[in-house]
């Protein structure tokens, strides 16, 4: 059976332009609630694409973001290694679920995502303190209905593959 | 004939290769926590994701642009004379200036300490700001190519901003004084007490801890650089004392402060180029100095 690649660059495209999206500046107020943009996208074609996109992507996508962001090398591929894997594992029934059911499954995910960058954080001695660091999670999980259609929009009419 | 599209791909291997994944993770960690050896990895792949801050940057280039262009006249008139006004009020101040900086130079000399060489700056953009919200970084349109070096400090017209922490070809990036895990040695401008001002992850505060109850600090008070430690020129300012708080159950004053430096607000920031201060010029043997 041979698969052949088709509209590879749409994915990189797409990354790209979400990576541009996570250091925009923000003013403070907005600052916490900024989506987590590269786990977005990256779920996005996890969960519709798993034969192309899977755990390399995340590691590869995950060490660019920790220099972006001047985090510890391997903070962001810890977090995205982890969640890809597990959307990778359900992406199956991911598929069928409804919108809001998918973005209620994206809330979790990201939640974990935050939580694990919480946990590095504090190990080099900071942190965020309260619940603070999980307003990420809900703006990501709230993007899901408006951003996953785009994409799939994107994904039909270039047939990536 | 169109591919079948496989509902189930093959997912054997998916926990080894989560396994591998994690162990090539976790070796990354420890090598950047314990040892710095990836700085040069970082600084290059920083150096190739310099367009990705270009594009973040365009929306505030537009508002810069926009200020530039759309101003109305009577808006740069005003603009103007103020500026005429202020760079003449700068004038009269500086004209002593030689003068005492030559006094002090002489001063020094009688005293035995070494002279305080004036500061070269590099004007530079700030083009991008650390995501995070608990990570004060910024990116600097200034790079290795304009000579940018690693601990080099930055400041604006009000204070000490932070200083450089990576150094990429056309990029740097600097952490700011207020990240939580920076610290700057200073001493209170009024009577020379000297303290470390450390960051606490919020953009107007920082705390000197370890400052005993009786230390004569009040609030009001300006904290420069003491210089201490080598990193950091001497003199400039980098917070005011806004509160005193002295319990005496505890060993300890708890002193919080405000940086100066206008840390989110500033555009176009200053890298400072301190001349080291202990390089004796060389003379020939049995030549006369000249001063």
């Amino acid at each position: 059976m041979s698969e052949q690649v088709h509209g590879y660059w749409i994915i990189v495209a797409s990354l790209l332009l979400a990576a541009v999206l996570a250091v925009l500046p923000l003013t403070r107020v907005l600052l916490w609630w900024r989506p987590e943009w590269i786990l977005l996208v990256l779920l996005y074609w996890t969960i519709a694409l798993p034969h192309r996109v899977g755990l390399v992507t995340a590691l590869v996508v995950g060490l660019l973001a920790d220099v972006m962001e001047g985090a510890v090398l391997g903070q962001n591929m810890l977090c995205l290694a982890v969640v890809v894997t597990l959307a990778r594992l359900m992406y199956q029934r991911l598929r069928v679920f409804s919108l809001l059911q998918q973005a209620s499954v994206i809330f979790v995910l990201a939640g974990l995502h935050q939580l694990i960058t919480q946990w590095l954080q504090s190990l080099q001695g900071g942190g965020a303190s309260g619940f603070v660091f999980l307003f990420p999670a809900l703006s990501t999980a709230l993007l899901w209905p408006l951003v996953m259609p785009v994409l799939r929009e994107l994904r039909r009419s270039y047939k990536v593959n | 004939m169109l591919p079948i599209k496989p509902l189930f791909i093959q997912e054997s291997n998916l926990g080894l290769r989560l396994f591998l994944g994690l162990v090539l993770v976790g070796t990354l960690l420890l090598a950047d926590l314990r040892y710095s050896g990836l700085a040069t990895v970082r600084s290059a792949i920083d150096t190739a994701l310099t367009p990705i801050y270009l594009i973040a940057d365009i929306p505030s280039a537009i508002g810069d642009w926009q200020d530039n262009t759309l101003r109305s006249r009577q808006r740069l008139l005003e603009d103007n004379d103020r500026l005429r006004r202020e760079n003449l009020v700068l004038q009269g101040r500086s004209q002593q200036l030689a003068s005492l900086q030559a006094d002090n130079a002489r001063l020094r000399t009688l005293l035995n300490s070494t002279a305080l060489l004036r500061d070269d700056v590099l004007v530079s953009e700030i083009i991008g700001v650390s995501p995070d919200p608990l990570r004060h970084q910024l990116v600097l349109d200034k790079g290795a190519e304009a000579d940018v070096y690693l601990g080099q400090p930055l400041i604006d017209a009000q204070g000490l901003m932070g200083q450089v922490v990576e150094v990429g070809m056309t990029t740097s990036r600097v952490l700011l004084v207020t990240d939580p895990t920076h610290s700057v040695p200073v001493q209170v401008n009024r009577n020379g007490v000297r303290a470390v001002a450390e960051g606490m992850g919020s953009l107007d505060q920082l705390a000197v801890h370890h400052v005993t109850a009786t230390t004569d600090i009040q609030a009001g008070d300006l904290l420069v650089t003491s210089g201490l430690g080598g990193r950091f020129p001497i003199g400039y300012p980098v917070a005011i004392v806004s509160a005193v708080e002295r319990n005496p159950g505890e060993a300890f004053a708890r002193i919080e402060a405000t940086p100066t430096a206008a840390l989110d607000r500033a555009r176009h920031v200053l890298l400072v180029f301190s001349q080291l201060p202990d390089i004796e010029p060389e003379l020939d043997p049995g030549e006369e100095p000249l001063e």
